[in-house]
């Protein structure tokens, strides 16, 4: 009614006059229309005056732009989460791991233990809290999934905690709700299913394994008996257990050995970084290749594999073929040892070459070799592995079989494609989904009735109520009337399975910041249990499953972080006799394309944690992106070649076409990738990941189906498509060596870059004839040099640190774990694009020995603490300066940014803020700094510490005590956060520490010692143990690209 | 001296360095008038608005830069440094020419310096302005550069004693200093002039101001000469000084091709190469337009082209050793470099650098071209941007690949280093016009001297007393 309407009804207006008179008071008015009082009238009155109108209309509670506001109400919340953290904390009893104080001590920290689940299965951590707000995660050494190492996961998942985009309140169709509202609706549903018997009801969830979540199910499914429980994962391990039934006939969960085998073979398993227990396996894996304190032998690992991964760049022996082949090499190896499994298919001559070889070294090391198959192999990988495995008589000696530590074992795919179907057949009027992001990450489902392929999206839309449980209002929020926001893991009670079935608990940090909810709060109020806690819930429980004194177990389990001796028994099992029956003739493939959970964001979950997104990748080093990856000589059979050298960013487009679903996106050339194949990585191209994580890289889900989920072979094609896509690597040149880089890299003799021995490597037979051989040809020059006497720092500490080439398998762990306890901020895409990422701590990665095969390293680089620091000379001003104790320290707030000292850096481990890249304004974020280390402002230089504020706490400690830090006291947060102890740190100028012995091994050496920097950083060189009758260094393509280049420069 | 020539019949072949039929007074108002004319000729309004729009570009850059910081620039790790620093060696290199012209010229009695000495020193002037704009803001905190000066502080700082940039600092600010005195002295008799000849109070009492009572008198002849041949001497070790230690900058460093130590006498001729090619881009339009041919002739055009000429190749000997060093160390980290410079990925930058510094210089060994005005300005702008890319050469190429082939990095410029490029000769070229219009911009006094009316004939003098003649020798000065 913005402008008048001048013809009032008139009527109104005399009756409400009418009205007052009778009232016999006085009512004022301020216009006609108001003592109208019509509907449009009000209506306009709501329009003008939104503030009049009820709260849950408020647009600007809605409005999902409105971000400013929401932070400012998220700020306040946050302040009071914090407060409320504290003082009412001892009410639900957590117990502090280390050691427990008599009061909350402002400015110490505590630790206590807690359990992250990813993809169901439990790691054991300790997580530091500066005033009841956790910040810092480590793992638990006690926890047989952790030993003190975690993953890149758990290291960025606090950072998940504080993410300013997660959902904060029940919401129903966008509508902020109460939980009561939300109760109220449930419970009218749910009485709706009360007289089917649940035949309307499904649940789906990802996989569980915790024992409360299974026994509330359990419950569920007994209150409504026709309800159906599903589970889908994206990242599934169907293969893992479908191979268990193909080989047993039942579902078991197979635990490896790998400190006990001496030979490995990996069909396409990436076990060191991806599955369950993978912590634990690289530890036991890498403590097989120590060579330290006159150790002279290792175990071998031999690879098959359809991408690069980290696990195939420590493998002593790896073959590049195609995840379709794998099955054939397995049933190759098989029949070389004498296991019937089927005729394998088609194999390159070196592949069939390689497999024999392996057979005959698998046989020699019977009972102590261990056969593993990759998570996203069919099942008859793995049931082939098992038969393998029992034909080397290795289970029970490096492999052992439990029950599934799963709570409810199916396979998910079908799981998953029988809700679809039941959906899209309406036989489904109530659907929760807990935890779950289906309408992201579903694949396409085959009707057979239809003759059509149905969306998840599609066929969930049929069902009358959808309610969605998870942290984000997420592409699956979108499409359910009721979205509840589910608690991240640090804010609730909770338990779950490691990987040999070790019963974690996990216990909260601090109250949920926001109104949000666990599966078990949720689970409780589905069995009339509304207002039951997560503690309740979980406490209730245990109570029934410990039958001793309940207090003291529970107390304990607390304060270690699991229960012990809970992992699952082991259990004798014996090959089915016909299983190799169920194998399918081998089909030979033509080109696939294979589906790779990624090395950052896993499935797309972590989408939205910009630590994670600027983590680059293993192997290829992009951030931000996910990408094609393909082998040179393809993409030149597909005409991207040969302009589009790996080392540079700026990629072409590639169309992959799967079963007419097609997608366009960028290529990266991957040396040692095999031909005919495209890896693709998932968890990209999401809509709603929050202001991180949506629309970045691209949605590969939508290529899959339920009947390929992993390696799609048929109707697969690739095309050029138009166009090209910035991808932003944090390194552009690989090669270590000249063999098979092309022109672009302007590199002409092998010896530029060889004889910088940056890398130092050689084969195990090499390192037992003479240790020394692997410095060939280096140069140290000696202290005598100088006419200045240096300074003396053989008093007091000395630290240093020494890095295991032959132990690192490029994790990233330590990465997240530096950007976590060091406030380093995240610059974006664009700005890594521009040489500007901000780690401390970066993982150079080399390539040896052409593009076909080639051999890699990594090797973790930060600040080396020189003692002739090269940086130090040169500031201007005194900003960078030695300590007594050897440390390379950088003052910040006398730092000028002058940037010479980088210049004069020659390990460019110098970060420089070239704008304010950290964030100084987000509330929420400010909650995950750590309070003893500075937040770096613009215009200043920055670099690794050595964790200085660690050192100085250990000193303090030691202090207090009149005594010396003893070894071992004082971790890096790299060091800590190794999965594999590649790291060590301590003082040198005692003989006893770790450091210093290691700094004697014969494999130490210093990187750019010729130099004379004299860094305090050493690393080991890289031995391999190599195969005589396989011979070369990584692979058979070794020989051939080098003989190959060798003719080019020649 | 010109006596003994004429004596024996020698016609001096050389153009002369001050046209004919001049005197004192046509001297004074050729040159005055340009600053005293009234209103502003057309030529100049449109050409200062042009690079005045420049200059505004670099203040609105720079107000940019300080409210976001250098990332706004294409600067990463590990090329830290780009543009800002290449600008900056670049600006002072060009300055050079100012106070090798004027003082080391004048030590060495060269006569046909004074009419260029002037508008050499204000170009110094206003490059070494541009250039100290560079280290000044590309700090990540320019409001705390001061920390760079040893002053007394509550901190109980100092520098850092040990850093090429410290030393950096001291010798670009005693450069400033010395060029700006320097200069000035040299105008305050000029600025009297000016003053008695002003046209209006206005003129008369900004000019009177300048001159600081400048009366003509005899003893201030007297003192005039001594301190300016004081300065003059003072400033002779600074044209080596101020270049060799930017120079440290980088070879105190131990980047390859930063770490040679050839790099002072290199640095410090290429300085001089390129000043003498900035003041021939400058002065062949200025003479054309102010019809100044009387004062800078073909002699001063040709001189200059001998410095430029005499200094390119020592400039190439520098290429050339840098290449042999790389070699005769047997170091893999400088013979990597060097291959890499010259078929690396930016090879194309170092054989554009040969192009414009080493082979398109060599036209002037050819007496004709030096003679062609266009041909002068066109080789001299070869230099200019040849200089440029030297700087690029040693700086980017250096820093792009070190010694970690896992940190190497391509390096992209951002619009923004251009503007602040471009901007920075926007300003040098707005300070030029103000210059050339309020300021004679050839010295006016030490024209007049040139004159044959002012010569008190020595010899004569000289003769008279000693009975003797002198001018036994004739070589020709160097320079002549």
């Amino acid at each position: 009614m913005s402008h008048r309407e001048h013809h009032h009804d008139i009527a109104p207006i005399r009756e409400q006059i009418g009205k007052t008179r009778s009232k016999k008071g006085r009512e004022f008015w301020r216009s006609l229309e108001e003592l109208a009082d019509t509907d449009k009238f009000r209506d306009f009155l709501h329009r003008e005056f939104p503030a009049l109108n009820a709260p849950e209309t408020d647009p600007e509670m809605l409005d999902p732009v409105g971000r400013r506001n929401f932070m400012k109400l998220m700020s306040a919340s946050l302040a009071f989460a914090g407060l409320t953290a504290c003082t009412r904390q001892p009410k639900e009893f957590i117990v502090p791991y280390v050691r427990t104080p008599e009061g909350l001590v402002p400015g110490k920290t505590q630790f206590y233990a807690t359990t992250m689940s990813l993809s169901g299965v439990a790691t054991g951590l300790l997580v530091e809290s500066h005033e009841g707000r956790p910040t810092k995660i480590e793992g638990n050494p006690d926890h047989p999934a952790s030993m003190g190492g975690t993953d890149l996961f758990a290291q960025a998942s606090v950072l998940q905690l504080y993410d300013p985009d997660r959902s904060q309140t029940e919401l129903y169709l966008g509508d902020p709700r109460t939980w009561g509202d939300f109760l109220s609706e449930l419970r009218a549903s749910l009485d709706g299913q009360r007289s089917k018997q649940g035949s309307g009801l499904r649940i789906l969830t990802e996989t569980v394994t915790s024992p409360v979540l299974a026994d509330q199910m359990k419950r569920l499914l007994v209150l409504y008996p026709q309800a159906k429980w599903h589970v889908y994962e994206p990242a599934g391990r169907d293969g893992a257990r479908m191979g268990a039934q193909m080989a047993f006939g039942q579902f078991v969960n197979t635990v490896y050995q790998f400190d006990k085998a001496d030979v490995v073979l990996s069909l396409d398993a990436d076990f060191l970084t991806n599955g369950p227990g993978s912590v634990r396996y690289a530890r036991d894996f890498m403590s097989r290749r120590r060579l330290t304190g006159g150790a002279k032998e290792m175990n071998r690992l031999y690879v098959v594999e359809s991408t690069l991964t980290t696990t195939g760049a420590k493998a002593d022996h790896r073959m590049p073929i195609k995840a379709s082949e794998v099955e054939s090499f397995g049933r190759a190896v098989a029949r070389a040892l004498g296991v019937s499994a089927g005729e394998p298919g088609q194999l390159a001559a070196e592949a069939g070459k390689m497999a024999e070889a392996v057979a005959k070294d698998l046989k020699a090391a019977s009972g102590k070799s261990i056969v593993i198959a990759g998570e996203h192999q069919p099942a008859a990988v793995h049931a082939l592995a098992h038969a393998i495995n029992a034909a080397l008589n290795n289970a029970g000696s490096t492999i052992t079989y439990t029950d599934s530590i799963e709570a409810n074992p199916v396979d998910q795919i079908a799981s998953i494609s029988e809700l679809v179907n039941d959906m899209n057949h309406e036989k489904v009027d109530l659907l929760v989904i807990i935890g779950a992001n289906p309408v992201y990450n579903a694949p396409a489902v085959w009707d057979q009735k239809a003759g059509k392929e149905v969306k998840f999206v599609d066929a969930m839309q049929k069902v009358a109520t959808r309610i969605h449980l998870g942290m984000y209002n997420d592409e699956t929020a979108a499409y359910c009337q009721w979205h509840v926001p589910e608690t991240h893991y640090l804010e609730t009670w909770g338990d779950g399975r490691a990987f040999d079935g070790t019963v974690s608990i996990n216990q909260p940090l601090i109250l949920p910041l926001y109104n949000s909810r666990s599966a078990h709060e949720l689970l409780a109020s589905m069995l009339n249990q509304p207002g039951k806690t997560s503690l309740d819930v979980v406490k209730e429980y245990w109570k029934t499953q410990i039958t001793a004194d309940f207090d003291q177990a529970w107390k304990k389990s607390l304060n270690d972080g699991f229960m012990a001796n809970s992992a699952l028994p082991a259990k004798p099992l014996s090959l089915k006799g016909d299983w190799a029956a169920a194998l399918q003739p081998i089909k030979p493939a033509k080109s696939e394309i294979v589906f790779r959970v990624d090395p950052c964001v896993h499935d797309g979950r972590f989408a939205n944690n910009s630590w994670l997104q600027e983590v680059p990748k293993p192997i290829n080093k992009i951030t931000w992106d996910n990408f094609a990856i393909v082998s040179a000589k393809t993409a030149g059979t597909i005409g991207l070649a040969p302009n589009s050298e790996p080392y540079h960013a700026n990629a072409k487009m590639v169309k992959l076409i799967h079963q007419g679903h097609e997608l366009v996106m960028p290529a990266w050339i991957q040396p040692g990738h095999p031909d005919d194949s495209i890896t693709v990585y998932l968890g990209y191209g999401r809509d709603r990941a929050g202001s991180v994580g949506s629309k970045l890289g691209f949605n590969t889900y939508n290529l899959r189906t339920a009947a390929a989920p992993f390696i799609a072979t048929e109707n697969v094609k690739f095309e050029v498509a138009e166009g090209s896509y910035m991808l932003a690597s944090t390194q552009e040149h690989f090669s270590i060596d000249t063999s098979g880089i092309g022109k672009d890299a302007f590199i002409e003799d092998s010896e530029d870059l060889v004889d910088r021995h940056i890398v130092r490597s050689g084969t195990l037979d090499e390192y037992q004839k003479d240790p020394k051989s692997l410095h060939h040809g280096a140069h140290r020059p000696g202290k005598e040099l100088t006419v200045f006497p240096g300074y003396d720092y053989s008093k007091g500490y000395a630290w240093g640190m020494t890095i295991d080439m032959n132990a690192c398998i490029g994790c990233n762990a330590c990465v997240v774990a530096c950007v976590s306890e060091n406030n380093i901020a995240v610059v974006g895409k664009e700005m890594v694009q521009k040489g500007r990422i901000m780690h401390w701590l970066r993982i150079d990665t080399y390539f040896k020995g052409g593009t076909v095969n080639p051999e890699v390293f990594f090797q973790p680089m930060m600040c080396q603490h020189c003692e002739n620091a090269p940086c130090e000379v040169v500031c201007p001003v005194n900003a960078t300066v030695h300590d007594a104790e050897g440390l390379n320290v950088q003052v910040y707030n006398r730092c000028v940014g002058t940037r010479y000292c980088s210049n004069n850096c020659p390990y460019k481990v110098r970060r420089f803020n070239y704008l304010l890249y950290g964030d100084w304004d987000s509330p929420s974020l400010k909650n995950v700094r750590n309070p003893d280390v500075t937040v770096r402002t613009r215009g200043v230089m920055e670099k690794c510490t050595f964790c200085v504020q660690r050192i100085m706490n250990g000193k303090i400690e030691a202090e207090k005590e009149d005594r010396k830090v003893r070894d071992g006291e004082i971790l890096t947060a790299c060091q800590s956060a190794c999965p594999t102890e590649a790291i060590a740190f301590g003082d040198i100028n005692d003989p006893e520490s770790r450091v210093a012995k290691l700094k004697t091994e014969p494999r130490n050496y210093e990187v750019l010692e010729d130099l004379n920097t004299r860094p305090r950083s050493s690393y080991l060189a890289s031995v391999r143990n190599i195969n005589a009758e396989l011979g070369g260094a990584a692979g058979a393509g070794h020989t051939q690209e080098t003989r190959k280049s060798g003719e080019k420069h020649g | 001296m010109a006596e003994v020539f004429k004596k024996e019949g020698y016609v001096d072949p050389r153009p002369p360095v001050l046209g004919p039929g001049h005197n004192f007074r046509s001297i004074s108002e050729k040159i005055g008038d340009i600053v005293l004319m009234r209103g502003f000729q057309k030529g100049w309004v449109f050409g200062f608005a042009i690079v005045f729009l420049g200059a505004l570009m670099l203040f609105n850059t720079i107000g940019y830069l300080v409210l976001k910081g250098v990332g706004i620039w294409g600067n990463s790790i590990p090329v830290a440094w780009a543009f800002d620093i290449i600008n900056f060696v670049w600006w002072i290199g060009i300055g050079h020419a100012g106070t090798l012209i004027s003082a080391i010229l004048l030590l060495l009695r060269q006569s046909w310096r004074n009419s260029i000495n002037r508008f050499a020193e204000a170009m110094t002037l206003f490059a070494v302005a541009c250039a100290g704009l560079f280290p000044a803001l590309h700090t990540g905190r320019p409001w705390v550069d001061y920390w760079l000066f040893p002053y007394p502080n509550t901190m109980g700082m100092w520098p850092n004693f040990r850093s090429p940039l410290m030393w950096d600092v001291f010798a670009v600010s005693t450069y400033a200093t010395v060029s700006l005195l320097f200069w000035f002295m040299g105008l305050i008799p000029d600025f009297a002039g000016l003053r008695d000849s002003a046209k209006n109070k206005v003129q008369r009492s900004i000019y009177g101001l300048l001159a600081m009572g400048w009366r003509g008198d005899a003893r201030h002849w007297q003192r005039y000469e001594t301190a300016y041949l004081l300065l003059a001497g003072l400033s002779t070790p600074l044209v080596l000084s101020v270049h060799t230690i930017v120079s440290y900058d980088f070879s105190v460093g131990i980047i390859p091709g930063w770490h040679a130590t050839i790099f002072p006498p290199y640095f410090v001729a290429g300085a001089i190469y390129a000043g003498f090619a900035m003041v021939l881009t400058l002065a062949i339009p200025v003479r054309k337009f102010y019809h100044l041919e009387d004062f800078i002739t073909i002699r001063h055009i040709r001189n200059m082209c001998k410095v430029m000429l005499a200094t390119g190749l020592i400039v190439g000997y520098g290429y050339l050793m840098e290449l042999f060093m790389s070699w005769y160390s047997a170091n893999t980290y400088e013979m990597f470099m060097m291959k890499n410079r010259i078929f690396g990925p930016y090879g194309y930058m170092y054989w554009l650098l040969i192009l414009c510094n080493v082979l398109v210089p060599q036209l002037l060994w050819i007496k004709k071209f030096r003679d062609k005005l266009g041909v002068v300005f066109l080789v001299s702008m070869f230099i200019n941007v040849g200089m440029w890319l030297e700087r690029f050469v040693i700086i980017v190429m250096s820093l792009n690949r070190d010694f970690l082939p896992a940190s190497w990095r391509m390096y992209k410029p951002t619009v923004f280093d251009f503007t602040m490029f471009f901007g920075t000769i926007g300003f040098f070229l707005t300070c030029m016009f103000l210059f050339i219009r309020f300021v004679p911009m050839i010295p006016i006094f030490e024209m007049k001297t040139l004159l044959p009316e002012s010569k008190v004939d020595e010899h004569k003098v000289e003769e008279h007393i000693s009975g003797t003649s002198v001018g036994a020798n004739p070589l020709p000065q160097f320079g002549d």
